[in-house]
């Protein structure tokens, strides 16, 4: 295992830090596309149901189906990963930016309303702060499947962590494959770690003391 | 200054919230809606500021048709005080009070200015500007529900079941606040409640509802001796009737004169007044005799290692009525509170007189036997 890190450092290095972009860019897209969605699915009842529909059965399709499916369209390489991942991100985020505005109070929400907010203003200042903690753990949640999942994107030619595995597959070099395994998963729990910090911060304070 | 006419609210499938509703409000009047649940009280409420839109009939505030309004700038000019109390978590407390400031874009200075005055006439420090909600006890945090109806200087406050989610004696208190905030400041209240004795401690009219038609709208007095039809008989309760018709005696026949003490004293002349005049409680007055407090026994033992001030070891914080009180809601207050006594003031504040336990014992022998007094003197006649 030494011997891996010392003959490796610096693909390592590399390694790790496309594995870090290409899910830390899946994640991002996935945020900027979902939290804006959920938002307005709830403002739609009826057409929410059949868009979490469609994006649940998109996540149970097998990742591995369609980081391959991306290639007659997108080619090989970083970009049809990015874009598989991001489906994959949708849900998680989607699913808890919907249910946590929906579950914020009505009666909270009906008195802004009737001290005079418009619809825009209840959103961001009321529903959405309300909604952080449950958004942010769709995130968090998002963000571990990403990293996890982004291994098999090297399959497609898109690099990171999942070369040392697939690598260690081909080549019978058991090394290989736990110190890729071991990275991944030191990857995610940073990720994870970094981002319950995160919401830690966007947490209205209002919210997080105890009475 | 607010004017129902022929105001209807048919939901689909034709059943009717409210049906046909006239009323007129004046300027500075409190008046109670009051009906079973179902009765369309709520909804005639909320319909004034637009959360419900009328089927029927026109709403006017001054003179204004409400249904040509922007509903969002309707809504930031009447303040709303909401039964499951409201407050955002997430804001402090200064931010829940200006909220409706906020939204009309004040500058910070003066959403500060109003949220420091506000929270003074509530009683509560101005440290709990700062505070969360959660942080606050559920009447603490309905007092501030209802500075943030009246932080953009609405006149007009609708109120729905305010106080429905509180204990008693918290209600009590907060029932005393409202009543008090709307004749000093002057605003035109309406209320939401089904509690009988709500409405009549509170309003000046009582609009009584029922399958969403206006069954009686009068002055308390008017319905409890003169009630429209057996149902509001059977609403306001017989044991009401007859324990309003006895006595309509006020505070001011049966007040006595109190044992005052002026501020500057010290505790020592308290002590010798208290000595003197074979009393434990002593009433703290400015110069111009305004009630400032109350100092009695017990309270001064405590205070005077302390201090030798009378304006220190007062008592600030007490219950009064004002003059013009039915004696029985004096004495009501004075039983549910467990007081000695109740003093009564005028309507600047300055000490009037006192109505003790003794005059408990007018209240029950007129309960009980003002009415065979009344039988029995006929009976003699008959005879």
């Amino acid at each position: 295992m030494i011997d891996f890190i010392t003959n490796n450092s610096d693909a390592i290095i590399q390694k790790t830090w496309e594995h870090f972009y290409i899910s830390a860019i899946s994640l991002l897209l996935g945020i900027i596309v979902a939290v804006p969605l959920g938002v307005i699915l709830t403002k739609t009842p009826r057409i929410a149901k059949i868009v979490l529909s469609i994006t649940s059965i998109l996540q149970t399709l097998p990742s591995l189906a369609i980081l391959a499916m991306m290639i007659p369209f997108v080619g090989i390489g970083k970009v049809p990963a990015i874009i598989a991942l991001f489906i994959y991100t949708l849900l998680p985020i989607l699913n808890n930016t919907y249910i946590g505005l929906n579950n914020v109070n009505r009666d909270l929400k009906a008195a802004g309303i009737s001290m005079g907010m418009t619809r825009v203003q209840s959103i961001f200042m009321v529903e959405l702060p309300l909604a952080i903690p449950v958004i942010m753990s769709g995130i968090r949640l998002s963000a571990v499947y990403v990293i996890s999942w982004a291994t098999l994107a090297s399959y497609i030619g898109a690099g990171g962590l999942g070369d040392f595995i697939f690598n260690g597959l081909n080549l019978y070099q058991p090394d290989f494959i736990i110190g890729g395994a071991i990275l991944v998963t030191l990857l995610a729990l940073l990720a994870e770690f970094i981002l319950a910090k995160i919401e830690r911060l966007a947490t209205p304070k209002g919210l997080k003391i105890e009475r | 200054m607010l004017k129902m006419e022929h105001v209807s609210k048919i939901y689909k499938g034709g059943k009717k919230a409210v049906d046909d509703m006239n009323i007129e409000i004046e300027r500075g009047e409190f008046v109670a809606f009051i009906g079973t649940s179902g009765s369309g009280k709520t909804t005639a409420l909320r319909m004034i500021n637009r959360m419900i839109e009328p089927t029927k009939g026109t709403i006017t505030v001054d003179g204004q048709d409400l249904s040509k309004k922007n509903p969002v700038s309707l809504r930031r000019s009447i303040g709303y005080v909401i039964q499951q109390i409201g407050l955002m978590p997430h804001m402090t407390i200064r931010e829940n009070i200006t909220l409706v400031p906020r939204l009309l874009k004040w500058s910070k200075e003066k959403k500060d200015q109003t949220a420091e005055k506000l929270i003074e006439l509530v009683n509560l420090p101005q440290n709990y500007l700062d505070l969360y909600p959660v942080q606050l006890s559920g009447g603490q945090q309905q007092r501030i529900g209802v500075l943030r109806a009246l932080a953009a200087n609405q006149d007009l406050i609708l109120m729905d079941e305010p106080f429905g989610a509180l204990d008693p004696i918290t209600r009590d208190t907060l029932q005393d606040l409202i009543k008090d905030l709307q004749q000093r400041l002057g605003k035109t209240v309406i209320f939401v409640t089904h509690d009988m004795d709500e409405a009549i401690k509170l309003a000046d009219r009582i609009c009584i509802m029922h399958n969403g038609k206006v069954i009686q709208f009068d002055t308390p007095d008017n319905i409890l001796s003169h009630p429209a039809n057996d149902f509001v008989r059977e609403f306001i309760g017989s044991h009401r009737l007859i324990q309003e018709k006895p006595s309509a005696k006020i505070v001011d026949d049966v007040m006595i004169t109190p044992v005052t003490i002026s501020l500057e004293k010290s505790i020592d002349d308290a002590i010798r007044t208290m000595v003197k005049k074979r009393v434990d409680t002593l009433f703290v007055v400015d110069g111009q005799n305004h009630l400032k407090g109350l100092i009695d026994v017990e309270g001064l033992t405590a205070a005077r290692h302390k201090t030798n001030s009378v304006s220190d070891a007062m008592e600030k914080e007490i219950f009064y009525v004002k003059n013009g009180t039915k004696l029985q809601d004096s004495v009501r207050r004075i039983l549910k509170r467990n007081l000695k006594n109740i003093p009564v003031v005028d309507d600047e504040h300055r000490l009037l007189g006192l109505v003790t336990r003794a005059n408990i014992v007018d209240i029950v022998y007129d309960t009980i036997w003002g009415d065979e007094d009344e039988s029995q003197s006929n009976q003699q006649q008959e005879q």
